[in-house]
């Protein structure tokens, strides 16, 4: 899944020190190597501006992943077919997958871990927003993977050719996988659609009047009003902006909001020739400021759900790193005993 | 066709006719059909179980070990319950078994609908039921039954590595912190008068003994004492006293859990009837 | 010279592993990432529930992090630009006539 809070980051990053502090040469090697389309690997020389923007960039991402668990996992034990529930359940899995794969590219950075975790379950750390939403009804799951995930990719593919290299291929990895997502959701709303009875099909309808919306903020301010610096796309690590992401989106989704056979909840969407892309009505980014600043429908319930998971699990932790700690010394003990 | 391929395979509702059916006289297919309900049964609803933990993992590693541990369960049920209706021959499918039947009609061992209490308890539950099934899957391997061996073949690979892996955790937890042992230990004292039921048994057992189809229950209790007696001494538990107490899932008797696992687990297929999913 | 985080392990987290996988045999184990785990055992597991739900492995090996040895990038230059101008290595380097160039 997906972080749209790249433009929040560049913001903070933007006031770090700038490159003067590291001596020349490696900052010429860098930028030659930026230039070059190369890439940048853990134990290179890098700028503080651009490890402190990665680190922020992936955890972010990382810690999307990680509470996007949580509203589609809500469906687990109510998926309607025994086929649903393995498809769901494989789903919400590789988000977990996912956050590991995106924490461990972290990590490269020279951050732990229980960091990276301590700054989401505090706050300090943002996560995607769209995960601030409730998913109200089944027809939620298949519109998330459609819409959702649809918009996550749009956004991700770009970063797979990224230029810190660690990062570069956890989203290659997550690109392949993610490709399921999608298709499953828009599947199993398709099937709905065509053979399912009328409360199904409004509920499908519903759901996607519901997430409409919200999925074009994944993409971030509009570039207008946006802060995302120069810097980020010099440095590699940001690649096409928000507002052309979200129109290639809305231009792949009309079509196949058509095939499905349900309406996308804005009247002044339309195909305009000369442009050769469809029009779209004004976003509220009212609404979109106010679930980032924690007035979300589910904030409070989705970072409850990860503290609690953080405490209840820490005797366990705790338990896992006594018996090692025993272990090791047994084996020091009687060498042949092991 | 064997089951086993069938699930692999896009979905084909011709695909269905074409699994092959043995030819039992009217006694064995009926035990037959109940046998694969207490098998389905219980993989289900131990699946069902484990998934409710995703998104709850002490660690987010462990996130992926669990939810691998309810795939495996529900791809068994999923085998085991269109194998039930296609031998039953009156059109019930998988999810037909699995959601549209009364309280009573479910023939989980009562263990698999016990709530997931903590992680100790968890994993406790997962080792003794694996453990068990990894003898039970290796019996059913040769069944008579080609089907049901099919099954078997798959499933016995899944079942033991759920056994290792929560082998792995009862060790750590019961020979890790003070606090951890006592949670183990108080997992294993609540769980092990629920192991009884799995060694109990009746006519439909002795006619499917009999028939080559599957072992007699009872066979199995000491090989399965022996297998997870090692374990549990390396996590210095004590081994649980025995007790009168006997839990009758099997028989269609539940624990009053399975009154509320079930609406949950029913709710679309309940809410929304005719629905196509 | 970057910090690596294996430069600083955490005293309250636990110990961070490499993970290798061997996709089939016959191929080598590739470098795919890393996991968090108190020990081998349970390394190899955990990194065999994140690495392989796809089929990709048939063999996985597990490092601790700390225990591998890598060369300075500083010292780039010096390990690894010696061998540009080698190029008679290659062969590629050596024309042959077009009836016998297959070799």
């Amino acid at each position: 899944m997906y972080t749209q809070a790249m433009d929040l980051i560049a913001k903070e990053a933007g006031n770090t020190t700038p490159a003067t502090a590291e001596p020349e040469a490696y900052q010429r090697e860098f930028d030659a190597k930026i230039d070059r389309g190369d890439f940048i690997e853990p134990k290179d020389w890098m700028p503080e501006g651009y490890r402190k923007t990665l680190i922020r960039q992936i955890s972010q991402h990382a810690h999307s992943e990680v509470v996007g668990m949580l509203p589609e996992g809500n469906w687990i034990t109510r998926a309607p077919t025994l086929k649903r529930k393995a498809i769901l359940l494989a789903k919400v899995q590789d988000e977990g997958g996912h956050g590991l794969y995106l924490y461990a590219a972290a990590e490269t950075l020279g951050v732990s871990r229980t960091e990276l975790i301590e700054a989401l379950l505090s706050g300090k750390a943002k996560y995607s927003s769209i995960f601030n939403y409730p998913t109200l009804t089944w027809a939620d799951v298949g519109v998330i993977g459609w819409l959702v995930d649809g918009a996550a990719i749009m956004n991700q593919i770009p970063l797979c050719k990224c230029s810190y290299g660690p990062y570069a291929r956890a989203m290659v990895r997550i690109c392949k996988e993610e490709s399921f997502h999608q298709r499953q959701g828009y599947e199993s709303l398709l099937v709905m659609m065509r053979e399912g009875t009328p409360e199904q099909k409004a509920m499908v309808q519903d759901a996607v009047n519901r997430w409409w919306w919200p999925a074009l903020m994944m993409f971030g301010p509009p570039d207008s009003e946006s802060v995302h610096s120069p810097q980020s796309m010099r440095w590699g690590i940001k690649r096409v902006s928000n507002d052309e992401l979200r129109q290639k989106f809305v231009d792949a989704t009309v079509p196949q909001a058509e095939v499905l056979g349900v309406t996308l909840p804005d009247p002044h969407l339309k195909w305009n020739p000369e442009r050769g892309h469809y029009d779209f009505g004004p976003i509220n980014w009212k609404a979109f400021w106010d679930v980032i600043n924690g007035h979300g429908p589910c904030n409070r319930d989705r970072m409850a759900a990860r503290r609690r998971a953080w405490e209840e699990g820490a005797w366990v932790r705790e338990a896992a790193e006594a018996y090692a700690e025993k272990a090791k010394r047994r084996a020091t003990t009687h060498p042949t005993a092991a | 066709m064997f089951v086993t391929e069938l699930l692999q395979t896009t979905p084909d509702p011709a695909a269905e006719t074409a699994l092959t059916l043995p030819d039992y006289d009217p006694e064995t297919q009926a035990a037959l059909f109940r046998y694969l309900l207490r098998l389905g049964d219980s993989v289900l609803i131990l699946g069902q179980r484990t998934s409710e933990w995703c998104g709850h993992a002490p660690v987010l590693e462990e996130e992926m070990a669990l939810a691998n541990f309810g795939l495996d369960l529900i791809g068994q049920a999923r085998m085991l319950l269109t194998y039930a209706g296609a031998l039953e021959g009156k059109g019930r499918d998988e999810d037909t078994l699995a959601f549209l039947r009364y309280e009573h009609e479910y023939r989980n061992v009562t263990m698999t609908e016990l709530p997931n209490g903590d992680f100790a308890r968890t994993m406790v539950r997962h080792f003794l039921f694996a453990s068990w099934m990894v003898l039970l899957w290796a019996r059913l391997q040769s069944s008579a039954d080609p089907h049901l061996a099919a099954i078997a073949g798959k499933a016995v690979k899944e079942a033991r590595y759920h056994q290792r892996h929560a082998g792995g955790w009862v060790v750590r937890l019961g020979d890790g912190t003070a606090l951890s042992h006592d949670k183990t230990q108080a997992a294993l004292d609540d769980l092990w008068p629920y192991t009884a039921e799995w060694f109990e048994s009746d006519e439909d057992d002795a006619r499917l003994a009999q028939a080559g189809i599957a072992p007699h229950p009872g066979e199995l209790a000491a090989p399965w004492r022996e297998t997870v007696t090692p374990t549990l001494a390396e996590a210095q538990l004590r081994m649980p006293p025995e007790s009168p107490f006997r839990s009758h899932g099997r028989w269609g008797r539940h624990s009053e859990h399975m009154g509320h696992l079930l609406p949950e687990m029913q709710y679309l297929q309940r809410a929304y009837p005719g629905g196509k999913w | 010279m970057t910090q690596t985080p294996t430069d600083t392990p955490r005293r309250d987290e636990w110990p961070l592993w490499e993970v290798f996988v061997r996709a089939k045999n016959g191929l080598e184990h590739k470098h795919c990432g890393s996991v968090h785990a108190v020990d081998a055992r349970m390394a190899l597991e955990l990194a065999r529930d994140l690495y392989t739900r796809r089929q990709e492995g048939v063999s996985i090996w597990v490092v601790r992090s700390d225990q591998i040895v890598a060369s300075d990038p500083d010292a780039k230059p010096e390990l690894f630009d010696p061998s540009a101008d080698k190029i008679y290595r290659h062969p590629t380097f050596y024309r042959l006539p077009a009836e016998v160039d297959h070799m």
